[in-house]
């Protein structure tokens, strides 16, 4: 990809290319974002993930300069934007609402901002030519928005945000007007140009795995803090808090109590911790954090390290696998979610009120506060 | 102390940051000054002066509530109030549901000539409220045609006031409470029907509760407008006072602006109740219907579409006949002796009577309110709703745009008078120009127009100006390439009910006149004063051709960019 490309700010090296730091805002009495702070790389897709009202789409605006951070600064390419105007920041953005100029035809929407640079036409003509070959568009210049679908409209909002070579992508929940197929089309799609352009990227979404397929990196935000930086493995495999392992992915909690030598008491049920893992004071309550689909079903003996039988009390069709709720009569009938193939079910021959004995795998057990 | 509270300590005494703003966002910040700053002077400073005057004698010295006690120790000015309020409630009474059956046809009935019989109902908006009392006159007046009708009852007085009124608010009722019926969701008449409900049932118990805010909308417009109107009674009043004429008595009669002052405030003080139940009640219709209501499709009903049609049929032949009688009153020699058909109430009546100029003061007036009141108008809503900063000074002049609605014509007149003809006034020098009449009748219709622009504005995706931003436009450029264009059925609406209130709007400026800016309407309330009826009523057909000519030029206009500009208004599917 030659033609079209990023601009690139030189910048020194090992600065991250944007940069937080002690982002707060509050409105009235409501704290959005509490002392945010926060390291973008250059040609890095970022997405911040969090429930509706956790801040992120405050966070992505305050970047934006469209709104204004109480207090905190925020440096772009080496330059400190805390305190400019949207106008003289170096970014493009697409939103929800695709926001086209309904009365500007497709080419005049993606040439929008390119007019306004004096340009000539000829090289107008061109750069547009060139961005709508790239969203896959090529020949719907003359058409206006409201003759297009959804994912082209939305394909036509990331042109023209991508039309004056910015050096900051933000995109504020880009895919959450369309429906199921498309949105799976253009998450792709928007991933694979961004990689492309090596555009730095932050993409504000709600949408789990939208944030876990698409990113570099992910920032779980809520209730206005981070929870979690970190790349889609490490949010999904070793979330950091309670907030993180519950919002992303489905989770089991077992409520325990710590015993000495790094094992846990759930009822009249003793479970080993993971190994390495910091030893917590005897007597101390804490709860375990384990995925469905970490629960081992087959082939486990009763002398197994954290065995436990159960009995099956629910079994619920999904499809590829199945979601089976167990109960486990030792542990004070503490109910567990399991994902179980398909295949599994059949060979087994799981039904509601079948014994099942399973293994909560120590290495996958988190303990958090 | 903790490390945490500490870093509390600093946070709280770090200045909040500031951003820069950009000259972009210092133009529309001092564009909306602007608006402001017109606003306060042409409406917040007369309504205050008026406050002012009312509390002084006619030297200026401060006299307290004397004046008010004063008056409510006059048992005739006392009358008008009572006066004023009971015609109020019986137009009210009766407008509303004449109204509600006639909209309720439209909109629930499958008669034939619905189209028609709407054109024929809104008519009375383009006359001035004085045509109906002149055609009523010609009427049921001393030498009316169904004279014998009344039985001995006289038309001039409270008859004459009630029937003019009915027909001058009806129009303005009928088409609040055509909204709220068209607004009905179609599912709930399916579920009712589904559910076996009674089609009267289904009357009280959607048809309605759906309407009730309209209705009520709609009740308060006409009680507001015929406690404010000074037309009709003076015309056809005869001796039966009410608040409106007593205003122009104290002031043009007897040169009392004080007292003028006083029954102007004790005018507000109804319009002013209608316009805030008006607006709570507005405040509550939040959300009631949701964006997946289906339209209601009426289906044939034979003997319930005959009753509506011969209704809306009895509706649109009266009020044809009201205009019609103006017409023809100035197209005839003289009545009733006369009636052959001739021109000279407009050759020798106007033209030669030298009146004639004042339906072209009445054009020009019209033409610039409507231009200099669009731009205004529009853009202030514009900056108000779209730009960036001074959140405080927007919720205020969202207040100012709310208040014309509340304040009759007259109070705002007489408010001009105190504060333009002030010695000390350095723009005093507006008083009695054109300008002074531009902008008294732009503040007198500001809210509706200011209300019909913010709504097209908020159906505008709200990011257009930020994407602007980002993309280094400018905001004005979008404004003139986007904004302007898409709003622009909205922004011609308000252009043509400028030109057609600016047309027939008197109250607010029969204070403000002067010999050479006389308005067809004045000319109207002063021929007829003369009794000079057929020039009056030729008067009155003039402004109505106006009127309609320019409604058709809207009409065309509008369905012109419909089709050909506004090619992306009509998605095609793929």
């Amino acid at each position: 990809m030659s033609a079209v490309s990023a601009v690139s700010i030189p910048a020194a090296a090992g600065e991250p290319f944007l940069k937080l730091d002690g982002i707060r805002k509050t409105f009235g009495r409501f704290t959005a974002l509490k002392t945010i702070a926060l390291a973008v790389e250059r040609g890095e897709l970022v997405t911040f993930l969090g429930p509706s009202g956790c801040g992120k789409t405050t966070l992505l605006r305050i970047i934006a300069g469209l709104e204004t951070q109480d207090a905190g600064t925020i440096v772009q390419g080496g330059r400190d934007i805390s305190r400019l105007p949207p106008m003289k920041r170096d970014y493009g953005i697409v939103f929800q609402s695709y926001a086209l100029f309904p009365n500007l035809t497709i080419f005049d929407n993606v040439a929008y901002g390119l007019v306004n640079r004096r340009k000539g036409r000829d090289e107008i003509h061109r750069r547009v030519g060139e961005l709508l070959k790239l969203v896959g568009l090529p020949d719907s210049g003359a058409k206006y928005p409201g003759q297009l679908s959804g994912g082209q409209q939305q394909r036509i909002a990331l042109a023209r945000a991508l039309a004056t070579s910015p050096g900051l992508l933000l995109l504020d929940e880009p895919l959450s007007a369309l429906d199921a197929l498309e949105r799976l089309r253009l998450r792709g799609e928007i991933r694979a140009l961004q990689q492309r352009l090596g555009v730095t990227t932050i993409m504000v979404t709600h949408d789990q795995e939208e944030a876990l397929s698409m990113a570099d990196r992910v920032v779980v935000m809520n209730q206005g803090v981070i929870e979690q930086i970190g790349t889609p493995q490490e949010i999904y495999r070793a979330p950091a808090s309670a907030f993180v392992a519950d919002f992303v992915g489905k989770v089991n909690v077992i409520s325990a109590v710590a015993e000495s030598g790094n094992r846990f008491r759930v009822g009249g049920l003793m479970l080993n911790g993971a190994s390495g893992a910091d030893a917590v004071a005897a007597g101390t309550k804490v709860r375990l954090y384990l995925r469905p689909e970490d629960i081992v079903v087959a082939g486990v003996d009763a002398d197994h390290a954290n065995a436990a039988q159960g009995k099956v009390t629910k079994v619920e069709f999904l499809g590829a696998f199945c979601h089976v709720t167990v109960a486990i009569a030792d542990a004070g009938d503490q109910l567990l979610l399991i994902n179980v193939s398909r295949h599994s079910i059949d060979q087994m021959s799981l039904a509601e009120g079948s014994a099942l004995r399973i293994r909560l795998p120590a290495d996958r057990m988190r303990l958090l506060a | 102390m903790s490390t945490a509270a500490a870093d509390l300590l600093v946070l709280a005494a770090a200045p909040r940051v500031k951003p820069i703003a950009h000259w972009h966002d210092r133009l529309a910040q001092a564009l909306l000054l602007g608006v402001c700053a017109f606003l306060v002077v042409f409406l917040l400073a007369p309504l205050f002066m008026i406050l002012m005057k009312s509390v002084e004698d006619k030297n200026g010295a401060f006299v307290g509530l004397r004046l008010f006690q004063e008056y409510f120790q006059t048992p005739a000015l006392r009358l008008s109030i009572l006066h004023t309020v009971s015609v109020a409630f019986a137009v009210t009474g009766i407008t509303i549901p004449l109204a509600f059956t006639f909209a309720y046809a439209l909109t629930r009935s499958c008669m034939p000539l619905k189209g028609t019989f709407r054109v024929i109902a809104l008519t009375p908006i383009l006359a001035p409220s004085l045509l109906s009392a002149i055609s009523f006159i010609q009427w049921f007046g001393t030498q009316g045609a169904l004279k014998w009708m009344l039985a001995g009852a006289s038309v001039y007085g409270p008859i004459g006031i009630i029937i003019s009124s009915i027909y001058a608010v009806f129009p303005h009722a009928l088409m609040i409470i055509l909204t709220a019926l068209l607004l009905a969701d179609g599912r709930l008449y399916e579920a009712a029907e589904s559910l076996g409900t009674p089609t009267l049932r289904r009357f009280f118990t959607i048809t309605l509760p759906g309407a009730k805010y309209g209705l009520i909308s709609a009740a308060m417009v006409v009680f507001s407008y015929t406690v404010s109107d000074f037309g009709i009674p003076k015309v056809i009043g005869g001796n039966f006072s009410v608040l409106a004429l007593d205003i122009f008595k104290q002031v043009i009669g007897q040169q009392n602006f004080n007292k003028g002052a006083v029954v102007s405030l004790i005018l507000l003080i109804p319009v002013l109740v209608a316009f805030v139940v008006d607006w709570i009640m507005q405040g509550r219709q939040q959300a009631q219907f949701s964006s997946r209501a289906v339209p209601y499709a009426p289906k044939r009903r034979t003997g319930f579409d005959t009753a509506m049609f011969c209704y809306c049929l009895i509706v649109c032949v009266l009020l044809l006949a009201i205009l019609g009688m103006a017409v023809y009153t100035s197209f005839i020699k003289l009545w009733p002796y006369d009636k052959s058909f001739s021109l000279r109430h407009y050759t020798f009546g106007l033209v030669d009577g030298g009146v004639i100029s004042s339906f072209f003061n009445s054009l020009r007036m019209a033409l610039l309110t409507s231009f200099f009141g669009t731009m205004l108008i529009f853009g202030g809503a514009y900056l108000i709703e779209k730009t960036r900063g001074m959140p405080v000074l927007r919720a205020f002049i969202r207040m100012l745009a709310a208040i014309p609605m509340g304040v009759p014509g007259m109070v705002l007149g007489l408010g001009y008078i105190f504060f333009f003809n002030h010695p000390d006034n350095p723009i005093n020098g507006l008083y009695h120009g054109m300008t002074i009449l531009v902008i008294v009748t732009i503040i007198h219709y500001y809210t509706s127009s200011h209300l019909t622009a913010v709504t097209a504005l908020k159906s505008l995706d709200n990011e257009f100006e930020a994407v602007s931003a980002s993309l280094k436009v400018p905001f004005y450029k979008t404004f003139f390439r986007v904004t302007v264009p898409v709003c622009l059925p909205a922004i011609l609406d308000i252009a043509r009910y400028l030109f057609v209130n600016a047309m027939v709007t008197i109250s607010a400026v029969v204070f403000l006149y002067a010999p050479d800016t006389q308005l067809a309407s004045l000319a109207i309330l002063n021929l007829d004063d003369a009794g000079e009826i057929g020039p009056a009523a030729a008067m009155a057909t003039l402004i109505v051709a106006a009127s309609t000519t320019i409604c058709i030029l809207y009409a065309v206009i509008t369905r012109f960019l419909l089709t050909r500009t506004q090619a992306w208004r009509r998605p095609i599917t793929i």
